[in-house]
């Protein structure tokens, strides 16, 4: 999968309440949520995000709370790729098991300007920086959390796991 | 070598003879639990994905904590998800507004967990459960459906960081500053994906709810969970759950060997710890408490799932009794449960509480997250003994937060700007 899109760039420690505030927390719906995504840190960012958009962040991105809306506002505002120096832990797992594209790779993180144009290749592990005209390798996903994307997220793989009376 | 107290919870949930930090495993979950923000967005990919039923209706818990009392109508509509649910899948452990509490306060303390247990919550406090010597971590709401459909869990089995606390706390200094201390020297990515195993003669002498507060912040630190070993402390509160609980019945007490590998060994000063506050907008944030006398405050929040227990509720009203709460500012008790509240009635607590001009909440996570019952407007700064002073947690993005310890808070109440238990005049050891 290659998606090329413009640079939303944010710094270190975007955590999960400015990417979708709890007071909006009393909807799941995915278009409810994607109008407040990343409010508080970029109150601009819901109307100037177009569809194949990228974020990209520094370390520990979406640190704090578990709630899976996060990457569901990201996914569901139009955002194709995230890519960050490291992610937290629960939202590493979140946006694999929701199927939102994460790319880790901390130098293509440093490079990227906001309004820069990036190339992402996910089978090939590449981002491209069309602006700078420079290229990174990103880190692949261990082999399970590779096999949990290519089906489709963690519930495919679970059903699979009960048929076979696992 | 040797194995962690994590590795080898974990190798008995797998069914293995052993795991070591960095494989992958297939973990037996032993109590898997959501709230009314995350319960919804499972139930729809529940079913959506076509499961009919759970693995075993005792081992899940609802617990409508978050915007419960329902604060609104949307809220309602996700709170009555929950409970439908709960009722076609016959969730004995759905607990109700009137027997609801704060999960992480309710669930330990009705007996749920018991030592050796592997615990998957849809909440990121779930590492909180660690304090009675179980691997506990926090998940997404697709992750707790899938453990309620299969009950198991896939893990990473994580390394593991030992701190390592000596010497004797300074007065006024609990557990919640020796964990506030901690996140500001190893930062708030500075356990990720990493076990936090806390350690030493301090701990040891360390409450059981002063270890519930620590363990219960490890993701504050990035951390995959915290856990402290099994001790006499641990048995006593154990035995003291409800009869036939699972906390009272069940359990298998791991320790982790001496020569155990660790990612890496910190020992910290206890005694050289302050009354410690995080300034806004990281956990991390820290500085002496005594720094910050300049800083006035609109409010004070005294409570929740890191410091809502009966322990806490008694420090704050150490320093309240027979004082009255500045005139600007509000002070809000969110008590963890129904039980912290019949508790702290029967031994005067929440009178003095009252007395002194503190609003008495009924167990709800409410403000912590903004939500609802103490909402921060643009341009107020609130002193509270939550978990998070990210932007905008409390309420408005222009608010502030400053985490401290349930002494510091009272403290700071009574003199209008965030202070410490010595500078209200307060006597020294509380209720310590």
């Amino acid at each position: 999968m290659i998606f090329e899109g413009t640079v939303h760039k944010y710094g270190r420690d975007v955590d999960t309440d400015v990417i979708i505030p709890a007071r909006y927390l009393n909807t799941s719906d995915p278009a409810e949520l994607a109008k407040h995504c990343m409010e508080d840190i970029d109150a601009e960012f819901a109307t100037s995000v177009q569809p194949g958009d990228i974020i990209v962040a520094r370390e520990n991105f979406g640190c704090g709370s578990s709630r899976e809306h996060a990457p569901v506002a990201i996914k569901a505002s139009g955002i194709s790729v995230v890519i960050a120096a490291s992610f937290a832990r629960i939202f590493y797992r979140n946006a694999i098991n929701t199927g939102l594209p994460i790319v880790v790779c901390p130098a293509a993180a440093a490079d990227a300007q906001a309004g820069d144009r990036l190339r992402v290749d996910l089978l090939a592990g590449t981002v491209e920086n069309l602006t700078h005209g420079t290229s990174y390798d990103a880190e692949a996903f261990p082999p399970f959390m590779q096999e949990l994307i290519d089906r489709g997220g963690l519930l495919p793989y679970v059903k699979a796991r009960i048929a076979a009376g696992v | 070598m040797g194995s962690t107290i994590t590795e080898k919870i974990l190798a008995r949930a797998a069914g293995r003879d052993e795991v070591h930090a960095g494989d992958i495993i297939e973990a037996k979950v032993d109590l898997a639990l959501a709230n009314d923000i995350t319960a919804p967005l499972a139930i729809a990919e529940f079913e959506k994905a076509g499961f009919t039923k759970v693995f075993d209706p005792a081992r899940i818990a609802l617990v409508p904590d978050h915007f419960a009392p329902n604060k609104d109508i949307k809220a309602a509509g996700q709170a009555k998800t929950m409970r439908e649910f709960a009722r076609k899948h016959e969730i004995v452990n759905y607990f109700e507004v009137g027997r609801m509490g704060i999960e992480h306060v309710l669930l330990p303390d009705t007996g749920m967990v018991a030592p050796g247990d592997v615990v998957v919550g849809a909440d990121s406090h779930t590492c909180t459960y660690g304090a009675v010597a179980a691997f506990s971590t926090g998940v997404g709401s697709t992750d707790f459906a899938a453990a309620m459909a299969w009950g198991h869990v896939w893990l990473r089995v994580p390394e593991s960081i030992r701190f390592v606390y000596s010497g004797r706390p300074q007065p006024w200094v609990t557990g919640k500053d020796l964990m506030l201390h901690t996140i500001g020297l190893i930062g708030v990515d500075g356990a990720l994906y990493q076990a936090m195993e806390f350690a030493g003669e301090t701990i040891e002498a360390l409450s059981m709810d002063e270890r519930f507060t620590m363990c219960n912040m490890a993701i504050e630190a990035g951390g995959k969970s915290g856990i402290v070993g099994f001790d006499e402390k641990t048995t006593r509160y154990l035995q003291s759950r409800p009869e036939g609980s699972r906390a009272r019945t069940v359990g298998q007490v791991f320790a982790s060997d001496a020569d155990a590998g660790y990612a890496r060994v910190v020992e910290i000063d206890a005694a050289a710890v302050p009354p410690t506050v995080a300034k806004p907008h990281l956990p991390s944030n820290t500085v002496a408490a005594a720094s910050l006398g300049d800083v006035t405050i609109d409010q004070v929040v005294i409570g929740s799932c890191t410091n809502g227990r009966l322990e806490d509720l008694r420090q704050a009203a150490s320093i309240l009794r027979g004082k009255k709460v500045h005139a600007d500012v509000r002070c809000i008790i969110l008590p963890g449960t129904q039980q912290v509240c019949l508790d702290a009635t029967a031994d005067g607590t929440m009178q003095a509480l009252i007395e002194a001009g503190c609003a008495f909440s009924t167990p709800t996570c409410g403000a912590c997250l903004g939500g609802h019952m103490g909402v921060l407007a643009d341009g107020e700064r609130a002193v509270a003994t939550t978990n998070r002073n990210f932007v905008g947690r409390m309420g408005h993005p222009g608010s502030e937060v400053y985490l401290a310890s349930p002494y510091v808070a009272a403290a700071s109440a009574l003199a209008g700007h965030v202070a410490t238990p010595e500078e209200v005049g307060a006597k020294q050891g509380g209720s310590r």
